[in-house]
């Protein structure tokens, strides 16, 4: 029997006795729509079982069925769970792909693949491991057509068997996986599942150079992806109208979203909904709903990708200009044009900050993390309320549609905060009010909702002239005057904003500034830096626009900040372009990566490595 | 003994108020405007039907159509939207504050041009509106242009004939499920009233396609969308009247000239026939009646169709009755144990 292709001598002998524990990744490669997905989630969940920090990142095509998608699981001991870009063990099941997924491998690593692909034959500096699928899901699911669907199961078993993950781990997360109603299909999922480990114990008695062990790393922790973790956001803020047209990647936010709503959002009493969500016709239509609901009263949003945002760019205009809260979730995937739409990017965050003709500036909040997409959901809607404007949660594929380890959630503490409303009571002591004027010099206006039942409630909104009193007017006094209190409620935000996450480096000449899930490869490659080249680098983690003091200093306080960007023409460096005295530009280099896959830390270290010349 | 007179007292309609008090402020657009007597009938119409201002929102497009909300009901709240997007706005407004009155006003372009595919899924979704089209066939503001509403062969001001045939506003509402559809012509005082308070009472969409002569742009010889054109070739199907819930009406009506639709609200709408043969709760009989005058250069007015059952936008969704905007905290964030139970979910 040749399993092992590779000649001992080639072996790094201490790998073979010493293997790597809790440090690795697994790419399974497959053709999408084939039920790889559920095996590769019992497969990450079983490692996060074991309490081993763990990550999985699908990278899938924009299609149905029958294209390439990878599925790549990282373990780490450490905790670094952003993307690594080595594989060390390859799961190969698709023929089309299976070629060049070896041949990109780097020596040493491990290939499990189904026998008749023969990829043995491809180089001799890999440890390869056939597995014969089709004679191994015959005897274990009688039905054929099933075979397609539970044959992929066979790779956990033997995955498992040669990283020694716990076999009832894997039985755990199949049966969650599957839940109370679906027991007859992780039944014969788990078939699959032995059958797999069962062939290898009996096949690959030389085992693998990496295992997993228990560790205590993810206890009480959850795994959700950053939809979901939106979406429970969103439901917890309290939101009341929700609009949407799908698009990929923020369908699911919206659909988590309808899920929680069904459960948990209908009145105790006379089950009707405390919500109404509705699918429009178009982009179009989803922001004008959101805003007609914002306008009414309600607590309204939307969720879209870089196409939706820029058809909305007309409405938030008017959004901005007739000062209307509205939270838009922007989850951006690759442009320009449709682009790539099942890749990720940080693409919109220019166009967003000025969206829409005239001048414009919109805040933005930058999640990077389950957690701070449950936590700035909530946030976004009561800026929104406060400051009355269109308010811009940015996410990306990566975060929105990739599994994610985080903390479990935290209950709100804070109540809902409705922002300026004026009610019958206020109106009656009042006597009257003028819709656009800083009364409390922070910018922001007193409203009244529609139905206010008071004869000095009304008021005309539009987004054509107005002047403080909500009247037309085209003259220039009423005009300079409006725009430059937009212009002063927008400094005010500056004080309102999330603070940055802030790690300075003793002494360090170098520093980041990123944001949203760039945090990941940033703080690895801090490490690496250190590490491997002797360099400190402070770090600066945006979690808002408009930019804070913080930032200013930040800069101030180092020789060269890398601004680091998943887009090509470095949006965020020309935001802060836009603010900062030339000075301060002057520090500023710029980092990016625009590949469509998440950012690795190793493309940020030799980025670094390389403009700093070492 | 004391010679001061006490002034007479004003008159009021049934909640109280006074009609200054659904007027607007003064109307900018040209004098003879259709349009300005359309926010005339709406006055009226509110005043008469004694609806509490506070309860109406208004909304509209871009036009000169879009501007006349702020000429009227100036107690109420108005939002003057975008081009061809006030559905979506009003559709917005409605799901937040279910209780709110929704009245739309928007022109042909508006409509039909830019706001053809807002227009049709505002129809499709039976939302909860009245939405007037103040129907001139041309751009006001633009100066002159054609929207998709004007007459194949219809002329401009410049003589250049319009080469593609119309929208039919109402034809499209029919087709595609608002509850109640109605065309008039502005210079019809009666039958607009009789139009605007049946939509008042209705619990639906009511489209109401308004003939609104543009006295600028479009009242020439040429033009089907003059004055002196709707006077030769209107078309009303029937006469109408409207009985609100608070007067008494009688109870005989002579067999078969006179029927009552009772709205939900208690009123009536008294339709009387006048010659042919019309059924408003067919929407077959109302498409063809509007193909045949349409190939006999009429224009058909009157009440086209009256469904009062059709569940609303708002039924479908099963909101709650009292508006989303307002609820407390209590109804719309769920408790901890329920935040509690999803993370269990996910660990």
């Amino acid at each position: 029997m040749s399993t092992l292709e590779v000649s001992p001598a080639e072996l790094q002998p201490e790998q073979s006795s010493h293997p790597v524990v809790n440090d690795f990744s697994i790419q399974v490669a497959t053709v999408n729509g084939s039920g790889s997905q559920t095996a590769n989630t019992v497969l990450m969940r079983s490692i996060f079982q074991m309490g081993v920090p763990v990550s999985g990142k699908n990278m899938f095509p924009s299609n149905i069925a029958g294209l390439p998608t990878w599925f790549t699981i990282r373990a780490c001991k450490k905790g670094y769970i952003g993307r690594r870009k080595e594989i060390d063990i390859l799961v190969a099941m698709n023929p089309e792909t299976a070629r060049e997924d070896v041949l990109k491998l780097d020596s040493g690593a491990v290939v499990i693949y189904d026998e008749p692909l023969k990829l043995n034959e491809l180089r001799s500096d890999l440890h390869f491991f056939p597995v014969p699928f089709d004679k191994l899901v015959a005897p274990v699911c009688p039905e054929a057509k099933l075979r397609k669907l539970v044959r992929n199961m066979i790779y956990d078993g033997v995955v498992a068997q040669l990283l020694s993950i716990e076999m009832d781990e894997i039985h755990r997360a199949l049966v969650k996986q599957f839940g109370k109603k679906k027991a007859k299909a992780a039944e014969l999922n788990w078939g699959a599942c032995k059958a797999g480990h069962e062939f290898a114990q009996r096949s690959f008695p030389q085992g693998v150079p990496y295992r997993v062990e228990r560790m205590n790393a993810t206890a009480g922790k959850i795994i959700i992806d950053g939809n979901a973790a939106c979406a429970l956001g969103c439901m917890f803020a309290g939101v009341t109208v929700v609009t949407w047209y799908p698009i990929t990647p923020s369908s699911s936010l919206v659909e988590s979203l309808i899920g929680y709503m069904r459960r948990f959002r209908h009145d105790a009493e006379s089950g009707k909904a405390t919500y109404a969500i509705v699918q429009a016709e178009d982009e179009l239509a989803s922001i004008g709903m959101a805003l007609g609901g914002g306008w009414a009263g309600a607590r309204s949003m939307t969720a879209t990708a870089g196409p939706g945002i820029s058809l909305m760019s007309e409405f938030i205009g008017l959004g901005y200009y007739a000062e209307i809260p509205v939270v838009v979730f922007d989850v951006e995937r690759v442009g320009p044009s449709t682009g790539l739409p099942t890749r990720t990017q940080q693409g919109d965050v220019l166009t967003t900050a000025i969206l829409s003709h005239g001048d414009t500036r919109h805040p933005m909040f930058f999640p990077c993390s389950p957690e701070e997409c449950f936590t700035m959901a909530q946030d976004a809607f009561d800026f929104a309320e406060k400051f009355q404007t269109p308010v811009f949660v940015m996410t990306d594929l990566d975060l929105g549609m990739n599994n994610w380890m985080s903390d479990a959630f935290p209950y709100p503490e804070k109540p809902i905060a409705r922002g300026k409303v004026l009610g019958v009571e206020d109106l009656n002591r009042l006597g009257g009010f003028a819709r656009y004027r800083d009364v409390d010099g922070d910018g922001v206006g007193y409203r009244t909702l529609p139905g206010t039942n008071h004869p000095a409630a009304s008021y005309f909104t539009r987004g054509s002239g107005h002047n403080e009193r909500a009247a037309y007017t085209e003259r220039e006094d009423d005009y300079i005057n409006n725009m430059d209190r937009l212009a002063h409620k927008f400094e005010v935000m500056r004080q309102h904003i999330p603070e940055p996450a802030v790690t300075m480096a003793p002494n360090a000449k170098i520093a980041f500034v990123a944001f949203g899930t760039s945090d990941y490869a940033v703080r690895e490659s801090c490490d690496q830096l250190r590490a491997e080249y002797g360099i400190d680098a402070s770090y600066l983690r945006l979690k808002g626009y408009p930019f804070t003091q913080h930032l200013r200093d930040f800069i101030a306080r180092h020789d060269r900040v890398y601004v680091v960007d998943q887009n090509r023409d470095a949006q965020l460096l020309g935001l802060m372009r836009l603010d900062f005295e030339p000075e301060l530009v002057a520090k500023l280099r710029s980092l990016r990566y625009y590949g469509g896959l998440p950012l690795d830390a190793r493309t940020v270290t030799d980025e670094v490595v390389r403009q700093e010349g070492k | 003994m004391s010679t001061t007179t006490t002034p007479p007292p004003k008159k009021v309609n049934h909640i109280g108020l006074e009609v200054l008090q659904y007027k607007g402020s003064k109307t900018t657009l040209c004098a003879g405007c259709g349009h300005n007597s359309i926010s005339e009938r709406i006055v009226e119409c509110f005043y008469d039907l004694g609806v509490n201002p506070y309860t109406v929102a208004k909304f509209s497009g871009i036009g000169c159509s879009s501007k006349s909300p702020a000429y009227f009901l100036g107690l109420s709240h108005g939002f003057n939207g975008v081009h061809g997007r006030m559905p979506a706005i009003a559709t917005g407004a409605i799901l937040a504050n279910r209780t709110l009155l929704g009245l739309g006003v928007t022109g042909d372009g508006d409509t039909a041009s830019i706001g053809i595919g807002q227009f049709m899924h505002l129809v499709r979704r039976n939302i909860p509106l009245i939405y007037v089209i103040e129907n001139n066939g041309v751009y006001g503001l633009t100066k002159g242009q054609f929207s998709a509403t004007a007459d194949l062969g219809s002329t401009l001001k410049t003589g250049l004939a319009n080469d593609l045939p119309p929208f039919d506003c109402c034809a499209l509402a029919l087709k595609w499920g608002a509850t109640f559809v109605a065309r008039s012509f502005s210079g019809d005082k009666k039958q607009l009233q009789a139009i605007m308070k049946t939509a008042i009472a209705h619990r639906g969409l009511s489209v109401i396609d308004v003939i609104s002569p543009c006295v600028t742009f479009n009242d020439h010889v040429g033009s089907t969308k003059s004055y002196s054109y709707m006077k030769e070739h209107e078309e009303a199907l029937q006469e109408l009247d409207f009985v609100p819930y608070f007067e008494d009406i009688a109870v005989d009506l002579p067999e078969g000239e006179v029927s009552d639709v009772r709205m939900h609200d208690g009123s009536h709408l008294r339709i009387r026939k006048l010659g042919r043969d019309f059924d408003v709760n067919d929407r077959f009989k109302a498409l063809q009646a509007l193909e045949e005058s349409e190939a006999k250069g009429e224009v058909l007015t009157g009440v086209l169709y009256l469904n009062t059952e059709k569940p609303t936008f708002t039924d479908l969704l099963h909101l709650a009755d009292e508006p989303l905007a307002t609820l407390p905290e209590s109804k719309v964030r769920p408790p901890r144990s329920v935040l509690d139970s999803v993370m269990e979910e996910l660990r």
